[in-house]
């Protein structure tokens, strides 16, 4: 072989496409080869649930008025243990340099990362929820605005949380860091998700909390990747 | 042509170097030597666009760059200290992903052409985590004339690296200057390629 042709490398329009699905492909191939490790975030999930009926106790009554927000309340917590995976891993073995100097645009790279992320932890979690949710005594309609929730709600989380991962690259301690810094950000996720299950019970309809994590969902994904890059610069530099 | 004007950097509180200039033109390669913590990767790092400098500026092609210059990262390809290798992946995917990583094409008659250049044919499809230092820093040679970039940043490119690998090495660096590439390389050792012109940068 001989190509002595040297180039630049083709910077196309859609190269920002290109980016998220390089990102994308290669991190689900990631986590499909370190199954065990996504299991057990599933699993902290599926047993921190378990844990409230039993300490609570079996009153039908408490248990259906605490679900939404255990459910919503682990949801966040199992988000958390999955977040320094992101980048942490990259960063420490160089890949992360050659995404940052990679020809396609760190933010749609970094899109890429987190959606892959989201699919491999947050999405099981939701697919998991209406099972945990039957622990609770909840009804029909109650699960599907719960699931709904999660589901506008948890890529919020990943991608406020990859703001956090990002930040606190390199920085030793990073994982009680990163709590400390992310969890008040997920406040407002929190109260609207478990919200939308109380607006239901009351009789109203959730439209309005789940138009505003739909809201905050489309937020994100224009912010965070953006934040994202630029914390991975200052990582790097 | 990439042009380095007065160039400074510190790491913590102390300064490493400056006023480093230098400029290279299609068909050299630049070897920066120095004492262990003499600012070789810092410099790299900074000619790759990784790092701000402290003081002074580098130019591609007349026209002064920022660190992560879309311009500059569409030209470089930078091998650093670490391979960039994922355990989880073969030998072969991971060469994929990286040269993909550059918008270039993986196809699998060139990587596995690459691979066994680098004598790594029977290693193909054996995950990174068995493979030695030595054979990593193979994988992340394996791109270089796959990628084809024109200016190459190899950081220490020659650790773990026998005498065939620097003897391949040697080759690939010669033919990439003789087709008019450049090349900084930071280096221990005595390495000159086969061919193209050589500078020396020492750091103190």
């Amino acid at each position: 072989m001989n190509e002595a042709t040297l180039r630049a490398a083709p910077l196309a329009d859609d190269s920002a496409w290109g980016g998220v699905s390089w990102a994308l492909a290669r991190d689900l191939k990631l986590a499909l080869r370190s199954r065990a490790e996504l299991g057990v975030q599933l699993l902290f999930y599926v047993i921190v649930v378990t844990l409230f009926p039993l300490g609570i106790g079996p009153d039908p009554a408490t248990l259906r008025a605490l679900g939404p927000g255990v459910l919503w309340v682990a949801a966040l917590l199992a988000s958390l243990l999955a977040l320094p995976r992101l980048f942490a891993a990259d960063f420490a073995d160089g890949a992360l340099e050659q995404i940052a100097l990679s020809p396609y645009p760190l933010p749609a790279l970094v899109s890429g990362k987190i959606l892959a992320h989201w699919l491999a932890t947050g999405a099981p979690l939701v697919a998991l929820s209406p099972l945990l949710a039957l622990q609770f005594g909840l009804e029909g309609g109650e699960i599907g605005v719960l699931v709904t929730g999660l589901l506008l709600g948890t890529p919020t989380l990943s991608l406020l949380g990859a703001i956090g991962a990002a930040l606190t690259l390199g920085v030793r301690g990073s994982g009680a860091l990163l709590a400390l810094l992310i969890l008040p950000l997920y406040v407002p996720i929190l109260i609207f998700g478990a919200g939308a299950v109380e607006s239901l019970r009351a009789g109203l309809v959730p439209g309005a909390q789940l138009s505003i994590l739909a809201a905050a969902l489309l937020a994100a994904i224009v912010g965070a990747p953006l934040a994202c890059a630029a914390s991975v610069h200052i990582a790097l530099d | 042509m990439l042009v380095a004007e007065d160039l400074a950097a510190q790491r913590g509180n102390a300064l490493l170097f400056e006023g480093v200039q230098f400029s290279l033109r299609p068909g050299a390669a630049m070897f920066v030597s120095g004492p262990n913590g003499s600012g070789k990767t810092t410099l790299l790092r900074i000619a790759a666009g990784l790092t701000r400098a402290l003081r002074g500026r580098l130019v591609w092609d007349g026209s002064a760059v920022d660190p992560f210059a879309s311009i500059l990262r569409a030209v470089t390809l930078f091998i650093g200290h670490a391979t960039a290798l994922k355990d989880e992946l073969t030998a072969e995917e991971n060469l994929a992903s990286l040269v993909s990583l550059h918008g270039a094409p993986a196809e699998a008659e060139s990587l596995s052409a690459a691979l066994s250049e680098w004598s790594l044919a029977r290693q193909r499809r054996l995950p990174a985590r068995a493979l030695s230092q030595g054979q990593r820093r193979r994988v992340a040679l394996a791109r270089l004339r796959l990628l084809a970039r024109p200016l190459w940043i190899l950081d220490e490119p020659l650790t773990a690296l026998d005498a065939a690998g620097v003897a391949a090495l040697r080759e690939v660096v010669g033919e990439h200057l003789a087709s008019g590439g450049m090349a900084v390389i930071a280096t221990h050792q005595e390495f000159a390629p086969v061919g193209g012109t050589s500078l020396s940068l020492r750091l103190q």
